[in-house]
């Protein structure tokens, strides 16, 4: 179908369908994600972002394939994927609001049988220190940014090969943005773990990614490395306000 | 109108014990229905098996009453669990009428089923806080201390105690277990709880096991009150403890216990005053009744979250 572009493909997605309904809302996307690299699909409201990213988690109805390194998830069930090693934060965070921010990182290790969740937990405290803080109290209780902090570390509490991440920036304040791409940028680095984030904000998603598409009406309509992306006229014009 | 302070606190008493069945039967509707917003109306009739269940093992093949009582909770944990399995995951979570009705359907067959083995006569049931050792001051058949100048039973306490330990274990079981976070998690928010690998189904059929127990132990404990068992015992307790839930809030596990205790409350003070005093005998049943779909309609109308629920609030 599509020859690989990357060394190493961490996700490969073939002639992917998806509806509601009677609503076609993905009309055959082709796309991979180079494993360690991070990838971003832009596109408008409505274009199909989060559908794609439900998609791989097959958490709507789909047709077509998706292969998660070398095994074929497209009929694999929402919480077999995660134990796969996808961890998926979706849009508008999908914290647990009724639970304590403690719980929610715990819940995140709910596939994990190793002994060292604990010192995970630690971990991110030291990284978001504003969760320490609000260890005990409700996930519901905290502010947008927190809220994001949390649902991203909660997300990597299963010690994910893919991260998804669903318009991380939606709802944030400018600088609470750029610190939390910074975040990204040194997990990728630091962990090599897996990105692929769907951005209203092109700007601040090539500034980091490796890779992009653009999504329209359900189709990828370009592709390239995120300096191509940058440069081409098309994207400048439509979603870098150029 | 006679108001006749002299008896209040007997019927307090009563309301307090009555009601804190209330509050565990509400316990088990609101369980299910914090996971899954789905009211399950078979929720006294399973209550109601696996009372006939202690009676089976108790009454006839002569187990230990309270070891029937920890066996029948197991058995209607695993009915609860097959029922979630066959009945209720096959449909889709979002579409509620199917499932609604299934639980209808299943409340009209248990009762009918019982009612074929059993038939519709009440049978005595062994109370479980019957029998005291003899040191123990007693008038009549049942064992009390005075307080207020009124008999305390030692049958209330013996359920309060009982009811108790029930939610200390409950709540030692959610806070404590990754099963109970796992549960918790799918009542605050099934798709996340999805998207951190929690196989909801299972989580699910989880919460119908600790809803079914904690219903059956809540019937084994009324019948006394009810004169023993029979298949339509649950049927106006399970009216009483949806008033309960409504007014503590149907997502709230502590208020459903409270708001099931307040019903209780609201019941003996009608029947002090208002069923006995003002409307006499014939009518009392009818009134309390009334005056818990009473409840339900003001709590709907002027509190819809109840007392303690949260309110719904879409965020875009």
């Amino acid at each position: 179908m599509v020859d690989d572009v990357f060394d190493e493909v961490g996700l490969k997605v073939e002639d992917l369908h998806a509806s509601y309904g009677a609503v076609e809302v993905l009309r055959g996307l082709n796309f991979e994600v180079a494993a360690k690299g991070v990838s971003v699909i832009l596109g408008a409201n409505g274009a199909g972002k989060t559908t794609t990213l439900r998609a791989i988690c097959n958490m709507c109805s789909t047709s077509g394939k998706v292969t998660l390194g070398e095994e074929d998830i497209t009929r694999t069930g929402t919480a077999e994927i995660v134990r796969r090693g996808v961890a998926h934060v979706p849009q508008g965070r999908g914290t647990f609001p009724e639970l304590s921010t403690m719980d929610n990182l715990m819940i995140g290790a709910y596939t994990r049988k190793d002994g060292e969740v604990r010192d995970d937990v630690e971990r991110w405290f030291e990284i978001f220190p504003r969760l320490a803080e609000r260890q005990d109290q409700l996930a519901g209780s905290l502010s947008g940014g927190e809220q994001q902090m949390l649902a991203v570390a909660r997300a990597l509490m299963c010690r994910p090969r893919l991260l998804l991440l669903d318009e991380p920036s939606l709802g944030l304040a400018p600088l609470i943005i750029e610190d939390l791409f910074e975040r990204f940028g040194t997990l990728n680095k630091e962990t090599g773990l897996t990105m692929l984030i769907v951005e209203q904000n092109a700007n601040l998603a090539l500034e980091m990614a490796d890779y992009g598409y653009v999504i329209e009406s359900g189709e990828i309509t370009l592709s390239g490395s995120a300096d191509q992306l940058r440069n081409d006229p098309a994207v400048q014009e439509a979603y870098l306000g150029a | 109108m006679n108001w006749n302070f002299d008896v209040l606190p007997d019927f307090i008493f009563n309301g307090l014990s009555l009601g804190a069945i209330y509050g565990a039967v509400a316990l088990s509707l609101v369980l299910i229905f914090k996971a899954t917003t789905l009211i399950n109306f078979a929720t006294g009739e399973l209550a109601m098996l696996g009372a006939f269940l202690v009676y089976v093992l108790h009454m006839e093949q002569g187990i230990w009453l309270w070891l029937s009582m920890a066996i029948a909770m197991g058995l209607s944990a695993g009915l609860g669990v097959l029922i979630e399995r066959t009945l209720t995951r096959p449909f889709d979570p979002e579409d509620h009428l199917p499932v609604v009705l299934i639980t209808l359907g299943l409340f009209l067959i248990i009762n009918a089923v019982a009612g074929d083995i059993w038939n519709y006569q009440v049978r005595i049931l062994t109370n479980p806080f019957g029998k005291f050792p003899d040191w123990v001051p007693s008038l009549g058949g049942d064992r009390y201390v005075e307080v207020l100048g009124s008999r305390l039973k030692y049958q209330s306490i013996g359920i309060w105690l009982t009811l108790a330990l029930a939610l200390f274990a409950l709540s030692l079981i959610l806070n404590k277990t990754k099963a109970g976070l796992a549960f918790r998690a799918v009542s605050s928010n099934v798709e996340s709880a999805r998207l951190v690998g929690v196989h909801t189904g299972r989580t699910l059929g989880f919460g119908w096991a600790i809803a079914s127990a904690f219903g059956t132990l809540g019937a084994v404990l009324v019948a006394p009150q009810l004169g023993g068992v029979n298949p339509n015992m649950m049927a106006t307790i399970l009216i009483y403890a949806l008033a309960g839930a409504a007014l503590g809030g149907l997502d709230s596990q502590g208020g459903a216990v409270l708001g099931g205790i307040l019903v209780g409350l609201i019941q003996a003070v009608l029947v002090t005053w208002g069923g006995v005093v003002v409307f006499g005998q014939l009518y009392m049943s009818i009134l309390q009744l009334a005056a818990a779909f009473l409840i339900i309609l003001i709590v709907l109308l002027f509190r819809p979250a109840g007392l303690f629920g949260t309110r719904r609030v879409e965020r875009v």
